[in-house]
């Protein structure tokens, strides 16, 4: 993960919950109508809106562990 | 109930100002609560810190030497940056700043070992207060079944602070826990803490501290991970969660009978023997047709409610209600709601007035404010009584899904999701209109997937218990009694009046007009007007009033002979829609500050409830 793309207030909460810089960022589920998505970052499960995930910028890493990126 | 022995204990009466008080901090989903009922049990105080409205849970702990520790359990915070409400007042308590609460003696940190890099970030700032603090390691039991350790003597010297590796729920390692609250509570070491309002370094810091700890990570819960492809497939999910749903409410409705029966029959039998040991006197008559005849009918709904709330702590504590929020977010999305709305409008379903308080999570005005104003349409436990009487009295049980649920399950379900449907109309109208914004980001962890404990849900049930009792004993006596009264005098010879000339009839019959499009006689009108102290009042009520009427007469055989089944279906959607609660309106206005919202809210609400009765009387047929 790079940065994150949004308020300052937001943006705390994202990294409190594991979104931080440098932080691996795993794809791991949709919900049943595809949005949000559930993402495993720093060994816990956060779900987010595909509106919010667009804000964070990754790096792919391998294609395996790749998500979408902006 | 292994609460390490406690119980056996000598009691000492200590002097309650010289108990030492101690705080439990630590981020949602860390196991606080667990922790908190563990030491606590039943001996727990819920109140208000005063000024705000944030739940202040506070209890006491009898530890083996003896003694007595007073437990504060602070809202979970993920940072002590105060950003929301809850996060403002644990900030305030750990500083000793306050109102109602003196400044902790010490401080337990909880964190999820299972999380701890994440979790030791967040202890960071609350070990930089300098007070005397243990940090628990919970869920030791999971880190070790997915392969996962950490050595505490090590950690504990990182931090300078002692720790202890436990597991609140079954009370295993929790011997330094007690040790911490009996002995000295010493300061912490100092140790050098990253700056506590930045959180990469906060997270690099306890990643380090972990390293050094010998912290190994468990493996991904894999058995969630399983149970999450099922319970989130784009098929399956759904459909489970309607099952879900479904079993619910035929449960409330068909395993709720006996129980129902039981305490109906205990408030029958203990009112026909007052009526032979007592003397014929206004105070029997207020006893038997007041209190019996207005509280019993109310109490008879006691098993349904808990069985309900039985339900709800099963979803909740085995992590399925995040699953839920999942599945229903994108219908929330469509309504201009953000996720955050979602956790309030749920606790809505037991109650309005925690659920407004619960809307302080969230952050931005404009949607909070929007929140507040749909939740009293979610149907919340105080109109299952109403329901249950009508549907039971109007409609008759029969299969509609083979043998899984019958007709009065499924109207039931149709009046939850007509409050639904009901609140997220309003909340578009609302964001579409007078409260325009762009929402703050979805963000919902997900915790792994729990069984949940027969202490934790036990607890639950004891709370809910003492609520909803302590209404029937205060709220719905006060009002019957009064109604009673109205409805005894003025007195004719001696003698209480014709119920239609007593002040309470006299009232009834001048409102009539305003409910007679609707179906209602003037009887169910002084049931809406004293059901507006609260919803289930007027069940209360119509016992009381019919109780006077005729004693042998049951209340379901009475409404059947007053009601068409238009007229009952218009009561049904009446109170789906009205905000029939004083105790909502009061908080509305405290929360919103001011009596704007509250009125506004009151009209409409009132208006759409009077407008869909009227029309479902007048196209139904009968």
């Amino acid at each position: 993960m790079e940065r994150l793309d949004l308020p300052e207030a937001d943006a705390r909460r994202l990294m409190e919950l594991g979104f931080v810089p440098g932080h691996r960022v795993v794809f791991a589920n949709r919900s049943p109508f595809g949005d949000p998505r559930v993402y495993q970052v720093d060994g816990a499960e956060v779900a987010l809106r595909r509106d919010t995930a667009l804000h964070i910028v990754l790096r792919a890493v391998d294609a395996a562990a790749t998500d979408r990126q902006r | 109930m292994s609460a390490a022995g406690c119980r056996d204990a000598p009691t000492v009466v200590a002097d309650p100002s010289k108990r030492r008080l101690v705080a439990l901090v630590g981020p949602p989903n860390c196991g606080k609560s667990t922790l908190f009922n563990h030491l606590t049990g039943m001996r727990q105080k819920v109140a208000n810190y005063p000024g705000v409205t944030v739940e202040k849970r506070t209890g006491v702990a009898r530890l083996p030497g003896g003694s007595e520790v007073e437990l504060v359990d602070l809202p979970g915070v993920y940072s002590m940056a105060p950003q929301s409400e809850d996060e403002r007042i644990s900030h305030d308590v750990l500083l000793g700043k306050a109102d109602g609460l003196r400044r902790p003696d010490g401080v337990v940190i909880i964190l999820d070992s299972t999380n701890l890099g994440r979790h030791l970030a967040a202890a960071a700032p609350i070990i930089g207060l300098g007070m005397p603090v243990l940090v628990a390691l919970n869920m030791a039991d999971d880190l070790k079944q997915r392969g996962g350790s950490v050595d505490p003597v090590e950690l504990s010297k990182r931090l300078g602070a002692p720790t202890a590796l436990m597991s609140a729920r079954t009370g295993e390692g929790i011997e330094p826990l007690v040790e911490f609250l009996e002995g000295s509570l010493g300061l912490p070491a100092p140790v050098e803490l990253p700056v506590i309002q930045d959180v990469p370094q906060c997270r690099a810091w306890a990643s380090e501290i972990g390293a050094r700890a010998g912290y190994r990570a468990p493996a991904p819960p894999i058995w969630t991970r399983r149970f999450d492809r099922v319970f989130l497939h784009p098929v399956a999910g759904p459909l489970i969660f309607m099952a879900v749903v479904v079993a619910v409410f035929q449960t409330i409705f068909t395993a709720a009978v006996p129980l129902m029966d039981a305490v109906q029959e205990a408030v029958a039998i203990s009112g026909g023997w007052i009526e032979q040991t007592m003397p014929e006197s206004m105070l029997r008559s207020l006893l038997i047709e007041g209190v019996w005849g207005g509280v019993g009918s109310v109490v008879v709904f006691l098993p349904q409610i808990l069985l309900l709330f039985l339900f709800i702590g099963v979803l909740e504590d085995s992590g399925y209600l995040a699953r839920a929020a999942l599945i229903a977010d994108r219908t929330m999305a469509r309504a201009g709601l953000q996720g955050k709305s979602f956790i309030p409008l749920l606790s809505a379903y037991a109650c309005a007035v925690p659920a407004i308080l619960a809307a302080r999570t969230i952050e931005n005005q404009r949607d909070r404010t929007a929140t507040i104003l749909i939740a009293p349409f979610m149907t919340c436990s105080a109109r299952l009584p109403v329901y249950t009487l009508i549907i039971a009295a109007f409609i008759p049980e029969r299969p509609v899904l083979g043998q899984v649920m019958g007709t009065r399950a499924a109207t039931m379900i149709g009046l939850y999701v007509l409050g639904f449907v009901a609140a997220l109309a309003t909340a578009k109208l609302l964001k579409s209109s007078i409260l325009k914004s762009r929402g703050t980001p979805f963000m919902l962890e997900l915790p792994p997937y729990r069984l949940p404990t027969l202490r934790g849900l036990g607890l639950r049930l004891l709370d809910r218990a003492k609520v909803f009792l302590r209404r029937a004993g205060t709220i719905i006596l006060g009002t019957t009694v009064v109604l009673w009264m109205l409805a005894s005098v003025p007195l004719q010879d001696g003698a209480p009046p014709p119920i239609e000339d007593s002040f309470a009839g006299v009232l009834g019959r001048t409102i009539e007009p305003l409910v007679e499009p609707l179906g209602f006689n003037w009887k169910i009108g002084i049931g809406l007007i004293t059901s507006l102290a609260a919803r289930e009042v007027i069940v209360g009520t119509l016992g009381t009033i019919y109780g006077m009427e005729d004693d042998e007469e049951s209340l379901q055989a009475a409404l059947q002979r007053d009601l068409s089944f238009g007229g009952a279906v218009a009561l049904l959607v009446f109170f789906a829609f009205a905000m029939q609660c004083m105790s909502t309106v009061a908080v509305v206005r405290r929360e919103t500050a001011g009596w704007k919202w509250p009125a506004l809210q009151f009209a409409y609400m009132t208006s759409v409830a009077w407008i869909c009765a009227f029309l479902a009387k007048q196209l139904l047929p009968g």
